[in-house]
């Protein structure tokens, strides 16, 4: 490791840098937003922007040196101290949050000045908060302090959900008690590890970790932990809070918050299972395997399942989500390192194939007001390239090459046949399936199904049930997007196709370094 | 060992493990919105009052060293830690309580927004407008 304490350079105060920069950004907005709407938005977009260049600073950082970057909080040393931990997982996962979380900034500059008007500061505020907290997740290496972020990420994403539709509160309201009920569960754990270890430091825990295998204070710490983090990632049948949040929610906070919470839960779950509770405990000793890929087998055919259920194209989204977590739990809990390595690389790939099918869906609802899969019809004539975009994502999802989702299943798959879990191949294939129904249902609506007129062209999706007759601009025909929306969507589908022609190469200079060398 | 014994010998585990319990139950099990809140506050408080029960030692004082006037004049002056209690759970807990209020504060946000939207903050009630209203 390099230590970088007494150094005031810049450089070596990124790892703080990049969590405090959203935080007192987040600060600056919601005040300067009590006076003018218009100032939080440019705020907020340079912060992300700064967070952003500071992400890729750190990847070289990491990858150049090839060493963890162990940034001390005051300069007080690791047990005792708070330290920030920047290795080539949290690097990875860290860059992941700030390009998804500026690009969906950018890509949706009108969509926040229509729909939160009059909440511009508060909006702003909490983006950025949202943003900040879980970047401090990723980087933090104190058990404790994971929890604080955690509670910071959560209650900033309550409120951007409760900002959502009129029903949204009380689906919000749900998911407060749920998440609440998760976090509480982690902080319980924590606790039976402080009694355990006399430490929260997560690397300082793992040192002791082989004197106390046999404890049963660690086997309750090590289970009411998992319970707390399962909840908050929505693993099936723990994930009822998380359609209604996340459909009923506004669609530039879905397209912040899908693709990264449950994807930055599984992140912390990798964490604490190899960080704090080593390898050997989670895959040797207490032998989790089987039991949590069934979990995510569930979780698999539950998710897509419920999918093929949805009328509404947003709502169907939401149980791919679900569905994709139990890709990732399970793929980690394979405990080899093929699994792991896929079950990591999904985290990136799935992130930005939910950021692109969300983004699709707030271009679409943007023009046309409707959540239904029926108000798709004749969209690829009308918006080409957006459906362009839209079938580069759907194809990724569905596990096309050379698109990135085909990558990382094909590492799941091979994991999975590897570790003689057969089920799980089964069930990656079946969702997989079931993902080519799903889009091809869309894309036989959107191309063949005549053209509908809509006869309103609205501009706050807000309330969804309103618009649809305040806006009565008899616009004849739905055109392309704002180029504001197209070129940012365009891009991200892009990337989809460059992550997974360059999967190789992340799995090869980034994954295999994140991976604990006991794992084979 | 004989019942009694066993709780009186543990008595701030059962105390918190009671707490949760009823806390959990009534963000499961009750029907009114407010109440569930209430439940989760002492869910919440029940892990706090772990964390401060396992910071507490018999016979420990304050975390603030004692006979610190007197240092390097005989044997007063050894600090043994066996002495004091351990300031971290407690401080930690600082933090959870702000978190505590937090959420609390952004629950009953929600519960207004929704009373003003249904009128009402009886789960059931508010599902039957859900059910009506298509």
């Amino acid at each position: 490791m390099t230590f970088f304490d007494g150094d005031s350079s810049l450089i070596s105060n990124l790892p703080a840098i990049v969590v405090t920069l959203p935080l007192f950004a987040s600060l600056i907005a919601g005040f300067l937003g009590w006076k003018n709407r218009k100032a939080p938005y440019p705020i907020a977009a340079v912060a992300l922007f700064l967070t952003f260049i500071s992400s890729v600073v750190l990847m070289i950082q990491v990858m150049s040196t090839g060493v963890a970057i162990e940034y001390r909080m005051a300069g007080w040393a690791a047990p005792v101290g708070i330290v920030y931990v920047i290795d080539h997982l949290s690097a990875l996962v860290i860059l992941l949050i700030t390009s998804i979380a500026f690009v969906n900034f950018i890509a949706n500059k009108s969509n926040i000045d229509t729909v939160f008007r009059n909440k511009a500061g508060a909006f702003n505020s909490l983006y950025l908060l949202f943003t900040a907290g879980l970047l401090g997740m990723t980087a933090t290496g104190d058990a404790f302090n994971l929890y604080v972020l955690m509670e910071i990420a959560s209650l900033s994403g309550y409120a951007l959900i409760g900002l959502g539709s009129n029903r949204a509160p009380l689906s919000t309201l749900n998911y407060l008690f749920l998440g609440t009920i998760g976090a509480t569960f982690y902080l319980l754990g924590v606790g039976y590890i402080y009694i355990a270890t006399g430490s929260l430091n997560m690397a300082d825990i793992a040192s002791i970790m082989p004197k106390i295998l046999d404890s049963s204070m660690i086997l309750f710490a090590f289970i009411i932990c998992m319970v707390g983090l399962l909840i908050k990632m929505a693993i099936f049948p723990l994930h009822g809070w998380l359609p209604n949040a996340y459909s009923e929610s506004a669609n530039v906070a879905a397209g912040l918050i899908a693709p990264l919470t449950t994807k930055v839960t599984i992140y912390i779950m990798i964490r604490i299972c190899l960080t704090l509770f080593t390898p050997q405990y989670t895959f040797d000793y207490l032998n989790t395997s089987d039991l949590m890929v069934w979990l995510a087998i569930g979780t698999i055919i539950f998710g897509s399942l419920s999918a093929l259920a949805q009328k509404d194209y947003k709502r169907m989204l939401t149980y791919i989500i679900i569905a994709e977590v139990g890709y990732m739990v399970g793929g980690f809990f394979l405990g080899n390192r093929i699994g792991v390595s896929g079950a990591i690389l999904h985290i990136v790939n799935d992130a930005a194939m939910t950021l692109a099918l969300f983004m699709a869906a707030g271009i679409f609802m943007w023009k046309t007001g409707e959540e239904s899969q029926e108000s798709l019809k004749g969209m690829f004539a009308k918006m080409p390239f957006t459906m362009a975009g839209f079938t580069v994502a759907a194809l990724s999802v569905v596990g096309v090459p050379p698109t990135c989702g085909f990558f990382s299943k094909w590492y799941l798959i091979s994991g999975g046949i590897a570790a003689g879990q057969y089920f799980f191949v089964a069930a990656l294939i079946f969702s997989s399936l079931v993902n080519a129904i799903l889009f091809f249902r869309i894309f036989e609506i959107a191309h063949f199904e005549p053209f509908k007129d809509h006869h309103h062209h609205s501009s706050n999706h807000s309330n969804k049930g309103e618009e649809a007759s305040a806006h009565d601009t008899h616009e004849q025909t739905i055109k392309e997007a704002p180029l504001g929306m197209l070129i940012p969507f365009m891009a991200v589908s892009i990337l989809l196709v460059v992550l997974g022609l360059y999967s190789g190469q992340i799995v090869n200079n980034i994954i295999n370094f994140a991976i604990p060398s006991s794992i084979l | 060992m004989d019942i009694v014994s066993l709780i009186a010998a543990k008595a701030n585990y059962w105390t918190y493990v009671i707490l949760l319990m009823v806390g959990l139950y009534a963000m499961v099990a009750k029907n009114n919105l407010v109440k569930k809140i209430v439940g989760m506050v002492i869910f919440q408080t029940a892990v706090i009052l772990f964390y401060v029960s396992i910071g507490y030692k018999k016979g420990g004082t304050l975390p603030i060293i004692m006979h610190g006037h007197d240092h390097g004049h005989g044997v007063e002056s050894v600090i043994k830690a066996a002495d004091y209690i351990n300031p971290l759970p407690h401080v930690l807990m600082l933090t959870a309580i702000v978190v505590g209020v937090a959420t609390l504060g952004v629950a009953l946000a929600l519960a207004i927004k929704v009373y003003q939207e249904y009128g009402t903050l009886e789960e059931d009630e508010i599902r039957k407008q859900i059910e009506l209203k298509g």
